[in-house]
């Protein structure tokens, strides 16, 4: 079910449980996360696919209490033997508020590469452009660098984010509803920033919007919690194919707004 | 979320659907019949039917648009509306066939016809009988019986056949027939059009249920 012929794996989630204590939130989660893809989780509320897609970076690590089982694996290395700066230097993440740090808007896109040991001025001003060029913000801002990165609009705020979270050179964007507090236009310049995003990047995210998953993904898995409130994965495969004809029932009722 | 005004378009537009498609059905019947019985004021009835079905039709398409713009279905859901959307294309065709036979009915006139239609009025029987079973099919989404509908169409292409040389030797016969043996000729076409829409409409139910587009002709 989670296997992908045609495509290159770059994540990969194996017999993966996570519990929080004895909580089991997480259950069997086995998963392939495709190169240069975009891959779309959605589920209801609670249903642990904000959890899974932290496991990718492991930033689930710093819930005290949270113990897994099984195993994440980034280009078939387990994240959980790697330096985790390093993991989430490769495996970046946007979250769903946008975050710029109280810093100007050069300062937040330059952050990370600064502290990852690029220290060169001008190193890091071609870096900044690049970033920004990327992230689709470059021409609305590229006269006011030094202004906070709090000034700006919420979209542009997000696309900020993303511009700091590909300063760094990541493999995978990781994001976590990214666009669920901004206003349509800047929904959309979100969404079409993804698309181009994913010609050098592997993105997955998680979306309460179900129309978004299906416009912008390639692939989607759905997850739902079982009877004793684990979230399970039930199905995973080409976007088009799980909006047009899922084939499981659960997946059926889940998009079709049947429950959820 | 609540399906509830969803739940009710969906079932809105497949009751409409299913009554247009009972109107066509009746036209159908009724102009081999006024045809048979050489009634010109039932003809002309058809024809005029024939509008409010073709209204009928144009409101199926602009509720399916409606619900795909307001519901954004998906799943068995899109599958439906999409099927509905060409069921009702189909339906609107096999009502432009009745009207044509209505028309084929007041160019002959309310003179004798040259033969009796026996193999006309038995094509129309299939025919009619494909429709009813395929639209039962689909909204009670019976893929079974939807594969199973198409074969009576090779009973319609056969008599279609029959009456096709049946014509030709009256023609030969009596070269002053030609006319009116040429319409019945286009008449007995039209029946033969209606089986092929009706194994159209089978693809239709197959889709709906299975979600794999196929070809039965």
């Amino acid at each position: 079910m989670s296997k992908l012929e045609t495509e290159v794996t770059r994540m990969k989630a194996e017999d993966y449980c996570l519990f929080y204590g004895n909580f089991r939130a997480l259950n069997n989660i086995s998963i392939e996360i495709p190169t240069n893809r975009i891959t779309a989780f959605i589920g209801p509320s609670g249903c642990g696919k904000s959890t899974l897609l932290r496991s990718f970076n492991r930033m689930n690590d710093l819930i005290p209490g949270v113990t897994t089982t099984g195993t994440v694996y980034l280009d078939g290395r387990n994240v959980a033997q790697e330096d985790v700066v390093e993991l989430r230097k490769n495996v970046g993440m946007v979250f769903q508020r946008p975050n710029p740090f109280p810093k100007s808007i050069f300062d937040n896109v330059a952050y990370g590469p600064r502290l990852h040991g690029t220290r060169n001025r001008s190193d890091l001003a071609v870096l900044v452009e690049k970033s920004l060029k990327r992230a689709a913000l470059w021409e609305e801002v590229k006269d006011d660098l030094h202004k906070s990165g709090m000034s700006l609009s919420g979209g542009q705020q997000q696309r900020l984010c993303i511009a700091r979270a590909i300063a760094v050179e990541p493999e995978v964007i990781l994001m976590d509803e990214p666009a669920s507090a901004l206003d349509p236009v800047a929904t959309l310049r979100i969404e079409e920033l993804m698309n181009e995003l994913k010609k050098n990047y592997t993105i997955a995210i998680v979306t309460h919007n179900m129309q978004q998953a299906g416009r912008v993904s390639d692939y989607t898995a759905f997850l739902l919690t079982d009877e004793n409130r684990a979230g399970n994965l039930i199905e995973f495969g080409p976007t088009k194919q799980i909006f047009t004809t899922p084939s499981d029932s659960r997946t059926e009722d889940y998009i079709s707004g049947r429950f959820g | 979320m609540s399906r509830e005004s969803f739940d009710r378009e969906l079932e809105d537009v497949t009751r409409n659907l299913f009554q247009v498609t009972g109107e066509v059905r009746k036209n159908l019947a009724a102009s081999v019949k006024y045809l048979e019985k050489r009634d010109m004021q039932g003809a002309a009835m058809i024809i005029e039917a024939d509008e409010i079905v073709n209204l009928r039709c144009l409101e199926i398409e602009v509720q399916c648009l409606n619900i795909i713009a307001t519901q954004q279905p998906v799943a068995t859901d899109l599958r439906l509306l999409f099927s509905i959307l060409q069921i009702s294309t189909e339906i609107e065709r096999i009502g432009d066939y009745a009207k044509g036979i209505a028309r084929i009915s007041l160019k002959i006139g309310p003179g004798k016809l040259i033969k009796p239609l026996l193999s006309i009025s038995r094509m129309e029987e299939i025919a009619g009988q494909m429709l009813d079973d395929a639209i039962r099919a689909f909204t009670e989404g019976d893929e079974k019986a939807a594969r199973n509908i198409p074969s009576r169409d090779l009973q319609i292409d056969i008599l279609y056949n029959q009456v096709h040389r049946e014509l030709i030797t009256f023609i030969m016969e009596k070269p002053s027939n030609i006319e009116q043996t040429m319409m019945l000729d286009w008449v007995a076409h039209n029946i033969e059009r209606v089986g092929d829409r009706v194994v159209n409409i089978c693809e239709r139910v197959i889709f709906t249920v299975t979600g794999i587009p196929i070809d039965l002709n």
